[in-house]
Parts: C-alpha cells; structure tokens; sequence
C-alpha cells in the first residue's frame, strides 16, 4: 500500500481556508438572509467538511476500494438520518393550521 | 523430596509470557479479549447488584427500601452499565477479538494496538462511571432525555454523558478493526461465501458501531453543550426541540439493540450446525439476513417516539419499517430450526443455550410486532410490556448467546473442559430464572403497571413477587457458570484441539492456540459447516 504524501504548504493551505470560511460562518450569522440563512451555512459547513475529508483524511488520493465505500456508506447513512427526520420535521404540524 | 517431573509444556498465548506488564501492554487478541472479559464480567455484577436492588424494592407495592429519587438512579445505573458497559461490548470484545483473526486464518487484528487502545478507553469510561455512582449517581435513565437531562436534573449528566461517550470510542475502534480485518486479513481461499456466520454477524454489527456510534457521542456532546454553555438545541425554552434529541438518541440507540444481539445470532449460527452435525440451512440467507438486519435497523428508531408527538405520518412510517426488521430475523429462525431438521441434535450445554436464545428472541421478536403496531403501542408504551419485551431481546436473547458461546469456545480459550453437568443445570436454571422474572412482566404492563416507579398498586404485587423470585433464581444461574469456569481452569479436563467436532479454522489450531494462532497460515479448500466430512467425537455421539 503506497501512502500519497502531501506538501505541507498544502496543509496549511486547507488550514487557512477553513479559518477563513470559519470568520464567514460567524459573519454571515450577524447578517439577515432571510431563508437563506440555513442554507448559506449549511453550504459553508459542508465545504469545510468536504475540505478535511478530501485533504487532512487523503480521502481524495486513496485507491483503497474499501476506504472509499466506508466515505460512501456514511454520507449515505447521514441522509438515512436527515430524510427520515424529516418525515417527521416535514409533517409534523400539518393540519394543524 | 518429590522429584518434579520433567514436563515440556506446550507454548501457548496463556504461557508465553508472566507478569502484568505482559497482560496490560499485549497487543494479542487473545489477551486483550481476556481483559475484556474480566471487565465486562466485573460490570455485569454491578449491573446486576443494581437489577436485584431494583427487584427488592418492586417486592412490596409501598416505596420502603429506597426513597424514589434513589430508585430512579438505580434503573438508571442499571440501564447504563448493562448497556454500555456490559452488553455493547459483550460478545464483539471478548468472543469477537478472540475469535474473528482465527476463524478466517490471520494472525492477529488488522490494528493489534489500536485493540489494546480500546480496551483502555472501556476502561477510563468504565472508572468515570464507576466514580459517577459513587458521588451521587444520575437519574435521568439510560436514555439522558432532555430537557429533563439538560434544564432539571441536578445529579451527575455530564459526568455520565462524557463516560459513555468514551465508552462509544471503544467501541467504534472494535468495529473499525473487524471491519479492516475481515477485509484483508483473510486466510488464502477463505471466499466471503465461506466465511463463518459468526464472521457476518461480526462484520453487520462492526457496521453499525461505526456508522451509529459517532451519532451517540455527538448528541451527548450537543447535551453537555446545552447543560453547561446553556445553548439552546433541545430545550423548548430556548428555541430547541426535545424530540430532535430523541430522533438523534435513537439512531444510535435503537441500533444498538443489534450491536448486542446479532453476535448472538453468530453464535447460535456455530452452534446449532455442530450440535445438529449438520452443515447450516441456507448459509447464504442467513448471512445475509445479518447485514439485512444492520441496515433495516436504522430504518425504525422513531418507533421509540410513537407517543412523543411526533407527526402521525412518520409514525406510520417507521410503523411499517418496524415491521420489516421481522424478515430478516424470522430468516434467522427458520434456518436455525431447518438446520435441526433431520440433524443428530446433542443437547449439550452451549446447544441448551442456543435452544433458550431461540425461544426466548422469538418471543421478545414477535412482541415486538405488537409494539411496532401503532395502535398496540399507544396503549403499552412505557409500561412493563416494554420493560419485558426488551429483556427478552436483551437477556434472554443476547446474554443466552454470550453465554452459549462462553460454554462453545471456553475449551479453546482456557484449554479446559467445564463440568458438563453443571454446565446444563446453570442452563436450566438461567432459563427458568429468566421466564419467571420477565414472563410476568408482559402481563403487569398489559395491565397498565407503568414502569420506572418505585411504588404499585397492590393489585400487582403477586405478579411483581413472582418477578422478584425470578430474579433471585436467574442470578444463581449467572453465578454458577463463572465459578466452575474458574473452577475448571485448574481442575477441568484438558481439552484437546477439537472437542466438540467442530467445523472453523479456530478448531484447528491448538487448544489454548499459540501466540500467532497457526504454526502455518491454513489454506481454505473446503466449505463453512462441511459437517459431513468431520465426524463427531467420540463423547458426543455417547452422550445422544
């Protein structure tokens, strides 16, 4: 198993970009999106996880086939979650006005 | 002066080194199992300490030997030791990390010290637990429902929330282990069609320890976070929603009931061929029906919400996927019985247990459909029903496997046999024991006895008897197999490689195996359970 070794200036890189999407995060909060509000964090949040998944986890130099359906099965056991969740969140007050 | 006799005693995992040091620095699976075993055995004592006080106090329908408030942190304590402590780690960290690398022909687990690290963090859980009890206990049960475990309760949550999240780690490391072994550490000629059951059940279970675990810990950080920076995500007070934790709680924890009985089910998959000396009855459906069972089981938590007021479509949703989990587990049943069909059967002692597991998970099964129903359960919910419904999964199903495979594999592991008698008395014993506890249980809740009080109405009193003398009975049965295992590892007979004849790599090697389990990788030509090429033992075949 041959293991990618990455620059550290690329570590630092990914390090700076999540601080700066991390100030994002907290300035966007102070600003009124409406209904984008969620959807503007949720956005950031995901890029930051995506950002560590991909670099600081090597996820996105592996070829290890099994690494790969671990990284799948949890994104899709993360929507398990979230879409029958929602069924309840979804449902919960209708019909009652 | 008695001249010692010369003897050259075989090298073995037992024996090749002395000292603690060479016990609690070990990266063998063997050892590492045997630390587990110690210290699941010492919790489950204090779990059960705790069930008999429980019982003691259900004896009489007045509140007169704990006050309420204690009572509540006994079932508390209860719950969480037993579960956490106890039941999650049973079967995967003492028979799992002893057995998986032999059954499929490796020479330890992917991450030998990462095992070793799992075995520490179960412990500092186990201590921040234990100091828990000691200064004051919790009382919020083993669910931490908020807002009471974040807004109300002043008994110690965070202290309980941060052991069990530790305790989660330890468990996730177990899972990602078998999951890295079983993958590239299998024997040449060992196929996935030829894996023991045990090994799919392993492999389902190590699934949901790595995909639910991470939910646990993050809830119960999420509950600390709201207890002590008083952010609000779960307490309507201040802007969160209490079921948004019971949705997240029982991702995890409605799993979590697989990640102790599947194992099980692997242990009875290994004993029911050897004591029928038949090969298993659709090998690929119940292999399958483990992964099947891993995957539906996240499909159902909000079963646990019906009456929390979640909306009634989710409800009717997660009713019909209740329903579905019955599949897969029926699949188990049928084959097991089919396997015993026309088979030789020995009711030895790990096949006396196999025969309670699959008596007693039936029941606990099937009055889950009636749980799953929405109708039944609005009528049942948190009453003894449940209490019952649940211990027949739980106890009578996972620890009559846990105990079925001690009895199966105890010649492997120690070298020696138990006093086959008293092996099927204590089997005997722990079955009647536990019917007589939980049978009444279903009817005390049928009849609206709520659970989690301290007091009754009288009217009740002659079933809780009846629980209470079950208790007393089934905790005579759970002592039993601990002192003659004790008992046997200097006095019993000496076990030879493969005493019961039967099929598996791990009957292979040496019994106790040698550090790195084979003297040589084995090479697999054959197929799982080829009970028709092993003849059965001499002992055996006298015994039917």
């Amino acid at each position: 198993m041959s293991e990618h070794i990455l620059s550290s200036k690329l570590y630092y890189g990914i390090w700076i970009a999540l601080m700066v999407l991390t100030v994002v995060t907290a300035g966007v909060a102070t600003i009124d999106l409406g209904p984008f509000n969620t959807i503007v964090a949720l956005l950031i949040a995901t890029s930051k996880a995506l950002l560590v998944i991909l670099f600081f986890m090597h996820v996105k130099y592996t070829s290890e086939k099994l690494t790969k359906m671990v990284i799948i099965s949890s994104i899709f056991w993360l929507l398990l979650l979230l879409f029958l969740s929602l069924t309840d969140y979804g449902t919960r007050y209708a019909g009652h006005g | 002066m008695a001249t010692a006799a010369i003897t050259t005693e075989r090298e073995h995992y037992l024996n090749k080194e002395y000292g603690i040091r060479s016990w609690l620095l070990t990266t063998d699976h063997k050892r590492i199992a045997l630390l587990y075993l110690i210290s699941i055995t010492f919790f489950f004592f204090i779990g059960g300490f705790f069930a008999l006080l429980i019982r003691l106090e259900l004896l009489t329908p007045a509140g007169d030997l704990v006050q309420a408030d204690t009572y509540n942190k006994l079932f508390t304590m209860h719950g969480m030791v037993m579960i956490f402590f106890f039941l999650i780690p049973s079967i995967p960290a003492v028979l799992g990390n002893f057995l998986v690398p032999m059954m499929i022909g490796a020479k330890d687990l992917a991450f030998p010290r990462i095992n070793l690290l799992s075995w520490y963090l179960y412990i500092i859980a186990g201590i921040m637990m234990l100091h828990c009890m000691v200064t004051g206990g919790v009382d919020t049960g083993w669910t931490f429902y908020t807002p009471f475990s974040t807004a109300f309760t002043n008994t110690k949550v965070i202290e309980a929330g941060l052991s069990v999240f530790v305790a989660g780690f330890s468990s996730i490391l177990t899972g990602l282990n078998f999951v890295v072994t079983i993958h590239r550490m299998r024997a040449p000629g060992m196929t996935w069609s030829r894996l023991p059951l045990f090994i799919w059940a392993h492999y389902a279970t190590s699934i949901i320890q790595l995909l639910g675990t991470p939910v646990l810990a993050v809830t119960l950080v999420l509950v600390v976070c709201e207890r002590v920076l008083g952010l609000g995500i779960f307490d309507p007070n201040r802007g969160g929603d209490p079921l948004l934790f019971q949705h997240l709680f029982w991702f995890y924890s409605h799993p979590a009931v697989y990640i102790m009985i599947l194992p099980s089910m692997g242990v009875v998959a290994e004993i029911v061929p050897c004591f029928s000396r038949k090969r298993i009855f659709g090998y690929q459906a119940v292999a399958l029906s483990s992964i099947a069972i891993a995957v539906f089981g996240f499909l159902v938590w909000a079963h646990h919400m019906f009456v929390a007021g979640i909306s009634l479509y989710s409800a009717m949703i997660f009713s019909i996927l209740s329903y579905l989990v019955a599949v897969p587990s029926a699949i188990k049943v049928f084959n097991w019985t089919a396997t015993m069909y026309k088979g030789s059967v020995t009711f030895s002692t790990p096949m006396l247990y196999a025969f309670g597991f699959i008596g007693l998970f039936t029941m606990g099964g099937l009055t889950g459909l009636f749980l799953a129903c929405l109708g039944i359960d609005v009528h049942v919910t948190d009453t003894y029903f449940v209490v019952a419904h649940f211990h027949y999964i739980m106890v009578g199903g996972a620890v009559m496997g846990y105990l079925g495979g001690m009895h199966f594999w105890w010649p492997k592991i120690s070298g020696r046999l138990y006093p086959e008698w008293l092996g099927k008395f204590a089997a005997l014993i722990v079955f009647l024991g536990f019917n007589l506890t939980f049978f009444p249980q279903f009817i005390l809740g049928y009849l609206g006895m709520p659970r989690r009080y301290w007091q009754y109405p009288a009217e009740f009193q002659v079933l809780n008897v009846m629980s209470t003398a079950g208790s007393t009975i089934l905790a005579v049965g759970y002592v039993l197999p601990m002192v003659y295992f004790l008992w046997s590892m200097r006095y019993g007979k000496i076990a030879d490689e493969n005493p019961w004849g039967a099929a598996g790599l791990e009957w292979k090697t040496a019994s106790p195996p040698p550090t790195f389990n084979f003297e040589e990788t084995p090479e697999v030509t054959w197929e799982a359970y080829n009970y028709d090429q092993i003849p059965a033992p001499a002992e055996v075949l006298i015994e039917r």
